[in-house]
């Protein structure tokens, strides 16, 4: 890709974020790794643990906003591509205990010996080097659904349908992955995770490095994004988003169009997974569950759909409400919290909180201007059209 | 692609036999009929008489139960899909006027433009001088260059339709399908719009399909009446209002 | 069964038997004299006495021969009085049944050896072959069928001759031709007419006879016996194809009546309920609140429970579903993905309200009588609760069917279904009959929850676990016309019980929702889509 394709009108709100982000990479590990611990400024390490879920949950929330928001493909099941990325990286972290497992078997993870494995199924082989599960992390949700979308956008499943077939995709493999002869820990997953690359992951300087990775990955995801949304096969993807069948009629394959999208946010996705798991130490089926997949959508909704800042920064502030509640005394009231953060955001904030933000700026700006010029055209600047 | 073996028509638009039906209802019915390149056609007829299917048929979006649909004498056009159609230089606009309503006008029109409409080419895509210049001239042949960075969704009826009528200019057609092009709109405009597609008749081929007598009056081309699904009259606008079928079909018996 | 109950029963019919015993006084006779030569101590006089007392006929014969065979029957040799020390310790005398207090003290247990032991086993299953309960002669019959032993034939031939009971002389043929199949000095017609007469019987048991036959039977025989494994090994065949069928068309019941409310309000509205398995779970919390009003107040009323349920079930989700529509749906028109988020908070939402009042755990709803139990057909059992689900979810649907069909605001709904706006140019009041409709799809996933109850575990998330598959009926069965769901969830229901003998019930899941991604490529729409201009605009 060449150096302008990421740069191209980088405005100023996306500068911002791309500031706060590199900011905070950096900041927040050398807080937590140079003061000393119990100071007012030191960011504890459960903190930092806690950030570094927050960038990857932001960078799931990119992805699907990518299809969503600037597609109009609303994937129920991105929560499967976050996990299978997890699971390429759990898979390198279970190989990278080695000996020290409670059964002490150098090839064989613990759950393996456990279940009378004779020996490394096929499909573990290569997870011992780290270069091959990174490849893995981005080659295997990428080819399913590159599968997938072959299937669904040439045969033109679109808008409700689709959604639920994805649904159906990720409780497939939530079931699939609850079995203990599928080879992937079945419900316990894969935990127990000593070292990557080397360095412990429970050492505060391994999960300082990784919050910075996260935030890094954020940004460049961002700059991805940024750069397919800013370009011409931006406006075809919004095209498609408003009149699919129009975009079709002016030459366009749409499915083409929805299969390299909906590909490249697949893989984003297992990039967030992958940083997902070394940081919270575990990866198990019920990363697949469908609920999971459609908490992320509302992610998008909350922030502004059709507006990457509004993603990512919806992912961060419905996660942190979720952190905040489910660890007080209204725990219980979560859900309800939830379900109306559904209920509400779709009625009343169709736009999101950025997507609102900003339509109430441009409307502002353009009653400033038509004050000024007060020779007012004939309609007027009219209000920007809300997504479909 | 399928090309058939030698060209058996000079049309360049050529119906033969097609039916066509949904459930049980026949939506088109042994309908036949050519279009000469260079030609302008005004098609006439009630609701339900099968014009907009007749349009889903020859741009892909319908596939026929039978009956040959043939372009430039040689494609056969019930087997391509609608982009591999558009590709081909069939141009269309829709009944309800379809534009990119949260796009502004001049990206709407960038969009029309026939050039790659690969993933690849508009990833990479840079603008250059010559689209530029082509978009300009069709914003001023649609008189819509003073609002082309507003959206379109802030257009009125008549400047959506004038808009897609644009965007088929920017495709740069060899056939346009033109749906109802005045639906809505005001006397004035009306005239103007006929006076556009005179306009472009001059370098293309063109299929009107329009309910309103004095617009068609207006364009003064040969005219075809549809009624359930197949060719009722074909003649001068003169001869066709006068036939007597015609009449029983549109004032009922 | 436990050993223990046998013994109970045993110890109960003997207590029957003394009772009638008394009634009849004590008279010196052939039967008196045959357990007499019990006291004998000599191996050939019990064998007389035990043949004597087995075909005697008496109410005593029964208990005196099993307490023969487990040791509890002792003899007086100088009084030559026999008594029967019963499992419960009581004592009779043998020849009158009169109660004794206590042994003489130099009575000794009746001694057996081999033969005789054999003797004894075969007067026992000829004795119950003569029991006044056809269902003990059954029971009779079958035990001497797996036993074929050849000692039974005499008393199956005379039982076989006096019985009149259809299903009993049925059972006492049977037993019969098993004899005769292992009998090596049955003639060879005798033999391929049992062959005949098992092959007819056609189960499991009847197959490991054949197949245990030894190989110097003639090869008349053995071919015939051949050709009937092959036979009933493909009659077996039908049977567990037909008892997935019915495992099929049960799963296919529930998956239609869970579906059947979502296929309405998406076909007419357009829009997919994700709170639509939460009216299931209402409904099915509305049954156990029914049934809890019942048990506290109303006790009598239990088996009516369903009943009362049904309608209740109806009205509250069917109220809640039109409170969703106007109160949520019917802002989100026109943005069917956005009302898939919104339902599904709303989905959170109920989980949590009912987790609130009734508790996380799983609640007790249970089957009145008349949905309880089981009967055979054939080789497959089949549960009644099962089979009223089925037969319920036929009436929904039908109903349903005709109310489309015949009442205003089922033309008006298919009317909308199938071109809302010219509906709405008709004069339709489409807002109304959204609002409706959504009530009456919400109100039918109640009635739903109100079947599900009964073979489900009630709880919060009930509605969960039933809504992904609905969905697939939806998809696979098409939008707007009920026979498409109808279709839709019967092959899904049956597909998926024939998938899971062969890959198991996780991997046939998986396979279903392989097969239908894969479906959707060749119908995107499903089975039953609507065609034509109108629903693609």
């Amino acid at each position: 890709m060449t150096p302008h394709v990421l740069t191209r009108s980088l405005d100023r709100s996306a500068s911002i974020f791309i500031l706060v982000v590199a900011g905070l990479g950096v900041l927040i590990p050398l807080s937590n790794l140079l003061l000393p611990a119990g100071s007012a400024l030191q960011v504890p390490t459960y903190l930092v643990a806690l950030f570094g879920k927050y960038a990857c949950y932001a960078i799931l929330a990119l992805s699907i906003d990518l299809i969503w928001g600037y597609c109009g493909i609303l994937s129920l099941g991105h929560g499967a591509f976050f996990a299978l990325g997890g699971y390429a990286m759990g898979m390198y972290l279970m190989r990278q205990i080695g000996s020290r497992g409670v059964y002490g078997n150098p090839i064989l993870p613990d759950f393996m010996v456990f279940l009378n494995y004779p020996s490394l199924p096929w499909y573990w082989y290569g997870f011992d080097m780290f270069w091959f599960a990174a490849l893995m992390v981005l080659l295997v949700p990428g080819l399913l659904a590159f599968c997938f979308g072959w299937l669904a956008f040439r045969s033109r499943v679109t808008g409700v349908y689709l959604s639920i077939i994805t649904q159906a995709m990720t409780y497939a493999l939530l079931l699939a992955f609850f079995r203990n002869d599928f080879g992937f820990g079945g419900n316990n997953g894969l935990t127990d995770f000593k070292d990557i690359l080397g360095f412990n992951v429970q050492a505060d300087g391994t999960r300082a490095a990784l919050f910075a990775l996260s935030c890094l990955a954020l940004i460049l995801t961002f700059l991805i994004c940024r750069a397919v949304v800013t370009s011409k096969l931006g406006k075809v993807l919004i095209a498609i988003r408003d009149a699919e069948s129009r975009t079709r009629f002016l030459g366009y394959r749409v499915e083409s169009y929805k299969l390299f999208v909906f590909t490249l946010s697949a893989c984003m996705a297992g990039v967030a997974g992958a940083l997902y798991v070394p940081q919270v130490g575990i990866i198990n089926p019920s990363e697949f569950a469908p609920g999971n997949s459609i908490e992320a959508v509302i992610w998008v909704a909350v922030g502004g759909r059709g507006t990457l800042v509004g993603a990512a920064l919806g992912a961060v502030v419905v996660n942190y409400a979720k952190t905040f509640f489910t660890s007080g005394p209204l725990a219980p009231y979560w859900l309800f919290m939830l379900g109306a953060l559904f209920i509400l955001v779709t009625l009343l904030l169709p736009k999101g909180i950025v997507g609102t933000f900003s339509a109430w700026r441009e409307s502002r700006k353009a009653t400033e201007k038509a004050n000024a010029e007060s020779a007012a055209r004939e309609d007027g600047v009219g209000e920007p059209n809300p997504a479909e | 692609m399928s090309v058939m073996e030698g060209r058996t028509t000079s049309a360049l638009l050529y119906l033969d036999g097609v039916h066509v039906s949904f459930d049980g209802f026949h939506a088109i019915n042994n309908l036949s009929l050519t279009l000469e390149p260079g030609e302008m056609r005004a098609v006439i007829g009630p609701n339900g008489a099968g014009k907009t299917t007749m349009m889903d048929i020859i741009t892909g979006k319908t596939k026929p139960d039978e009956g040959t649909v043939l372009f430039d004498g040689i494609t056969d056009l019930t087997r391509l899909d609608e982009t591999r159609i558009a590709e081909l230089g069939i141009g269309r606009k829709f009944q309800k006027p379809t534009v990119f309503e949260s796009q502004t006008i001049e990206d709407n029109l960038l969009l029309a433009l026939n050039v790659d409409h690969r993933v690849k080419g508009t990833l990479f895509w840079r603008g250059n001088k010559a689209e530029a210049e082509r978009i300009g001239r069709v914003l001023e042949t649609i008189r819509l260059t003073d609002a082309r960075s507003r959206l379109a969704g802030s257009l009125s009826h008549g400047q959506k339709q004038w808009l897609e009528i644009g965007m088929l200019l920017a495709q740069d057609p060899k056939l346009l399908l033109v749906d109802e092009p005045v639906a809505g709109m005001t006397d004035v405009e009306t005239h103007q719009t006929a006076e556009l597609l005179k306009e472009i008749n001059k370098e293309k081929t063109v299929m009107v399909v329009e309910h309103d007598m004095t617009f068609v009056r207006e364009l003064g081309v040969k005219v075809t009446c549809l009624h359930e699904g197949t060719v009722l009259a074909e003649g001068t606008i003169d001869q066709v209002s006068s036939n007597e079928r015609v009449i029983e079909v549109y004032l009922g018996r | 069964m436990s050993a223990n109950f046998l013994d109970r029963l045993r110890a109960v019919l003997l207590a029957i038997l003394l009772t009638t015993a008394f009634a009849v006084p004590a008279l010196a006779g052939p039967f008196e004299d045959a357990v007499a030569k019990f006291a004998n101590d000599d191996f050939s006089d019990t064998d007389e006495a035990i043949g004597a007392v087995a075909a005697s006929g008496n109410p005593l014969a029964f208990p005196i021969i099993s307490a023969l065979q487990e040791g509890r029957l002792s003899a007086d040799p100088e009084t030559k009085k026999v008594f029967v020390t019963g499992a419960d310790g009581k004592i009779i005398d043998a020849a009158t049944g009169a109660a004794v207090d206590k042994l003489p003290d130099n009575a000794a247990a009746v001694r057996l050896n081999n033969r005789l032991r054999r003797a004894v086993e075969a007067a026992v299953g000829s004795l119950t072959l003569l029991s006044p309960d056809p269902a003990k002669r059954i029971a009779a019959a079958q035990s001497v069928f797996k036993s074929h032993e050849e000692s039974a034939l005499p008393v199956i031939d005379g039982a076989l001759a006096k019985e009149t009971n259809k299903a009993v002389k049925a059972a006492f043929a049977e037993a019969r031709a098993a004899i005769l199949l292992y009998k090596p000095d049955a003639t060879e017609v005798e033999k391929l007419e049992a062959v005949a007469i098992v092959k007819a019987k056609g189960d499991q048991e009847a197959m490991a006879l054949l197949t245990g036959l030894s190989n110097d039977v003639p090869p008349n025989v053995a071919r015939a016996a051949a050709s009937a494994i092959a036979s009933i090994q493909s009659n077996l065949a039908t049977w567990s194809m037909v008892q997935n069928a019915w495992y099929g068309l049960s799963l296919g019941s529930v998956l239609l009546l869970a579906a059947i409310g979502l296929a309405i309000t998406f076909g007419v509205m357009g829009v997919i309920n994700m709170a639509h398995g939460e009216m299931v779970m209402l409904g099915a919390y509305t049954t156990f609140v029914v049934q809890e009003v019942i048990r506290t107040s109303y006790p009598g009323l239990f088996d009516y429970s369903l009943l009362i349920a049904v309608p209740l079930a109806f009205l509250v989700a069917g109220a809640v579903g039109v409170l969703i529509e106007r109160g949520i749906i019917r802002f989100l028109y026109g943005r069917p993905l956005e009302t898939l988020l919104a339902t599904w908070g709303l989905s959170l939402v109920l989980q949590q309200a009912v987790r609130t009042m009734f508790g996380p755990t799983n609640r007790e709803v249970g089957n009145p009588s008349w949905m309880s139990g089981a009967f055979e057909l054939g080789q497959i059992t089949i549960t009644y609760n099962r089979l009223w689900i089925l037969c319920f979810t036929l009436a929904v649907f039908v109903i349903l069917l005709a109310m489309l069909r015949y009442t205003a605001l089922g033309l008006e709904m298919r009317a909308v279904t199938q071109n809302r706006r010219m509906a709405a140019s008709m004069g339709i009041a489409t807002s109304r009959v959204d609002a409706l409709t959504f009530g009456l799809g919400s109100g039918i996933a109640g009635i739903a929850g109100v079947a599900l109850s009964q073979i489900d575990n009630v709880s919060p998330n009930l509605g969960q676990s039933y809504i992904i598959d609905s969905f697939m009926v939806v998809v696979f069965g098409g939008v707007g016309n009920l026979w498409g769901t109808l279709v839709g969830a019967f092959t899904l229901g049956i597909a998926n019980k024939f998938l899971e003998p062969v890959a198991g019930a996780v991997l046939g899941k998986i396979a279903i929702l392989v097969l239908i991604i894969l479906f959707i490529q060749k119908r995107p729409r499903g089975l039953f889509a609507l065609k034509g201009r109108a629903v693609e605009a």
